[in-house]
């Protein structure tokens, strides 16, 4: 039946339809587009899937392979021998398991960094958000003009600076640049204006409620899928963050995964280093899974997330 | 593979790298500073006081054998602590390496820097001259390759720890199953090449995607001498006939489409030196650990013999590669950090270092019975260390890097990298190289001479 409408909208006709059918037409057509079927859409959106999938796909397969078993075989088919698990045990165990190290500092860094970006983002962008002062334009301008910038950009004068400081190579040097985030706080900002109403704020204060009990009693609740959102984003740039801790940190013992794990990879490329690349692509499958887990268990607030303040009730 | 940032680096590297370059060029340069060598000031009564009292000494260094050579030296030497880290290999080192010389902290007491990046860093002041310490004497101590590349005018800014003279690395089992003889000379090295590449369209002798490394390497043994270096002074000249030899047999290989399309040091390139499609390595004497290690599906398929020749019955060979331990004069312990790198490369760390795979740069070691002897079971039981020993005493004498020469690198693949995969003969890719490291070097100060 879809197929018919949609067929019977593509037979050629007068361009303009009369007037008096016009009713009509607009009811057939929002039926045909519920039920629509467009190969071509099919198609780029399977090429899309795939394309989207298919690292992923390689990258599960060839974690079960042993370091011979991937240089000898295909690379989208097992190969004889399954080796996930001696991998992964390979993984913890090799260079007297740094792998747990790097895990536990990327934890680290995104608990106390992503997690401390939040909060502050989230007090930020309340207060920004419901308490009006001088300059608040200003404040404004700064926040977008932050959000332009890239952190790429940043990265060479915030290393000359905490050098100065004395703090490169320890954790401070990752932790506090990522406390950082003008998008967070821009997204906070926003979320607030629409998911916070005046009028409970007023209420709670007409009943003697003071700033604090508000914000924590009435505002934080309502601002929960706000704070998800930003959490989310903020886990997964630390979570994936690259530049930052390149050139901050020389010591392996403070390394998160990326660069723990390119250190491993570029070992094949020195004098007398060992090629692990088996370890590599099974460390990189281990870096992603708390990733996934992470999105699958907020992907249900975030979604509602990016919903919220966006219609205007 | 997964995770390569080679971009980023390269920004960082760019970013970074004009600092030492610049302090260079405002500094005169450590080779017109005058001709008296500095005098001893650190005597070896000095070196064991250190050693007595004992403190801690942070060493940045990837080179894997060390780990032992840190952990016999605090046995030895119960109140040193070496806190050896690996703080990223070749470029990443020397990126990190010149943002904390920069910005004045967290410089190590201890950094290994390759032969051809030492230049850089001497002609920076970055570097402590060794003299003070008397390193001129060990001269005899090392081979004349790396003790030459050791030195930037009469100052010396590190100690060897390995040498790359160079070998020809092949699968004996490709060359037999396709009757090709092991070439002596280039020209025999092309037609083996083409013999092989016509009897097995997958197969080739060599890959070469552009590598700044060895295109130097190569041109050295033909005898080329595109840099000139005297201080600041700085001549690059790829016109010159030891390089015009180089392009016109390496430019057969390309236009033949006998060079295997891979990049070195991928998986894929591991791959090929393990199924027989990389049939051979024109490579330092360092390569065996990493075939043992890398490449195990063929243990028992390869062999070395001496290098192909410009001449018939030539002996010339270059070094390939190769690293030295220098330390760094922000350095906090300067006295500790050399017993330490004199204990590694010159005493006891040596054997420990052979042991563990390495290559030495060591006269005595090269000439001992034991290490020439050495059978290698991924050899088939071949005394490879014969070859490559006595490629050791064959280096053509006279080479000298850029003091931009980890600039230059990694600018190779923009410009000679053309020549591989479009029309631009090899000569003129060199040509464009030359170029962009003059306009490099008169942006940094130097004086280039044309």
């Amino acid at each position: 039946m879809a197929t018919t409408t949609h067929i019977a909208d593509r037979t050629p006709g007068p361009k303009r339809a009369p007037a008096s059918s016009h009713g009509p037409l607009v009811i057939r057509r929002r039926r045909s587009a519920r039920g629509r079927r467009s190969a071509t859409l099919t198609v780029l959106t399977g090429l899309v899937l795939v394309y989207t999938l298919l690292p992923l796909v390689w990258l599960a397969i060839n974690a079960t392979k042993t370091q011979e078993g991937l240089l000898d075989s295909f690379g989208l088919w097992f190969a004889d021998d399954f080796a996930l698990f001696d991998n992964i045990g390979a993984t913890f165990a090799y260079n007297d398991g740094i792998f747990a190290r790097w895990l536990l500092n990327t934890l680290l860094y995104v608990i106390a960094g992503a997690g401390g970006a939040t909060m502050l983002a989230t007090l930020g962008g309340y207060g920004l958000a419901k308490f009006d002062f001088p300059g608040k334009k200003a404040v404004f301008a700064v926040v977008i003009g932050a959000v332009a910038v890239p952190g790429t950009a940043l990265a060479v004068p915030t290393f000359l600076m905490f050098s100065n400081l004395g703090l490169t190579d320890t954790p401070w040097a990752v932790i506090i640049p990522t406390l950082v985030s003008p998008f967070g706080l821009y997204l906070m900002w926003t979320f607030a204006t629409d998911a916070v109403p005046r009028e409970i704020l007023e209420a709670a204060r007409v009943d003697g409620a003071g700033e604090f009990r508000t914000f924590f009693g009435i505002s934080l609740p309502l601002l929960a899928p706000g704070i998800v959102t930003v959490l989310l984003f903020n886990v997964v740039g630390t979570w994936n963050n690259y530049f930052l801790p390149l050139i901050m940190l020389k010591d392996p013992d403070w390394y998160p995964l990326t660069i723990g794990l390119k250190a491993w990879n570029q070992q094949a490329a020195t004098t007398g280093g060992e090629a692990v690349f088996n370890l590599v692509i099974t460390g990189s499958l281990l870096t992603i899974v708390p990733l996934i887990a992470a999105f699958l268990l907020l992907q249900r607030y975030w979604q509602s997330g990016l919903a919220a303040g966006s219609v205007k009730e | 593979m997964a995770i390569t940032r080679r971009h980023a680096l390269v920004l960082g590297a760019a970013l970074t790298m004009s600092f030492t370059a610049a302090c260079g060029s405002s500094s005169g340069g450590a080779g017109d500073s005058g001709a008296a060598k500095p005098a001893t000031t650190v005597s070896d009564a000095d070196l064991q006081n250190a050693l007595n009292t004992g403190g801690t000494i942070k060493v940045w260094a990837w080179e894997p054998t060390l780990k032992q050579v840190v952990a016999d030296f605090q046995a030895k030497y119960p109140k040193v602590k070496v806190d050896l880290v690996n703080a990223g290999s070749g470029n990443d080192q020397y990126t990190a390496l010149q943002n904390a010389i920069k910005a004045g902290s967290g410089v190590p007491d201890v950094a290994q820097v390759e032969y051809f990046a030492l230049p850089q860093f001497a002609l920076g002041k970055s570097l402590a001259d060794l003299n003070a310490f008397g390193a001129d004497k060990l001269a005899s101590t090392f081979t004349p390759g790396p003790w030459n590349s050791v030195h930037t005018g009469e100052g010396i800014y590190g100690l060897p720890m390995d040498s790359g003279p160079m070998a020809l690395f092949y699968n004996k089992e490709v060359f037999d199953k396709h009757d090709i003889a092991v070439p002596t000379t280039w020209d025999e090295y092309v037609a083996a090449a083409e013999k092989l590449h016509k009897a097995d369209p997958k197969a080739y002798i060599t890959s070469d995607t552009g590598d700044a490394g060895f295109t130097t390497s190569m041109i050295w043994q033909a005898g080329g001498k595109p840099y000139t270096v005297n201080g600041t002074t700085v001549g690059v000249d790829f016109t010159d006939p030891g390089v015009q030899k180089f392009t016109a047999t390496w430019q057969k290989l390309i236009d033949g489409k006998l060079l295997s399309p891979v990049t070195g040091w991928t998986d894929a390139w591991y791959k090929g030196l393990g199924d027989g499609t990389i049939a051979t390595l024109v490579v330092g004497a360092w390569m065996p650990a990493n075939l043992e290690s890398g490449v195990k599906a063929a243990s028992g398929k390869w062999r070395v013999a001496p290098m192909p020749q410009w001449e018939a019955g030539g002996k010339a060979t270059a070094e390939n590669g190769g690293s030295s331990l220098a330390i760094p004069e922000a350095g906090t312990n300067k006295n500790l950090a050399y017993a330490f790198i004199k204990y590694a490369n010159v005493e006891q760390g040596v054997q420990t270092r052979i042991d563990g795979g390495a290559f030495p740069a060591t006269t005595a070691h090269l000439k001992d019975p034991a290490f020439l002897n050495k059978e290698f079971p991924y050899f088939d039981g071949q005394k490879a260390n014969e070859v490559l020993a006595a490629s050791a005493g064959q280096v053509v004498g006279g080479w000298s890097y850029l003091p931009f020469q980890v600039y230059a690198n990694s600018i190779f693949n923009d410009t000679v990298g053309k020549a591989y995969t479009s029309a631009t003969p090899l000569q003129d890719a060199l040509k464009a190289w030359q170029d962009a490291s003059v306009k490099y070097g008169q942006e940094q100060g130097f004086t280039i001479q044309q």
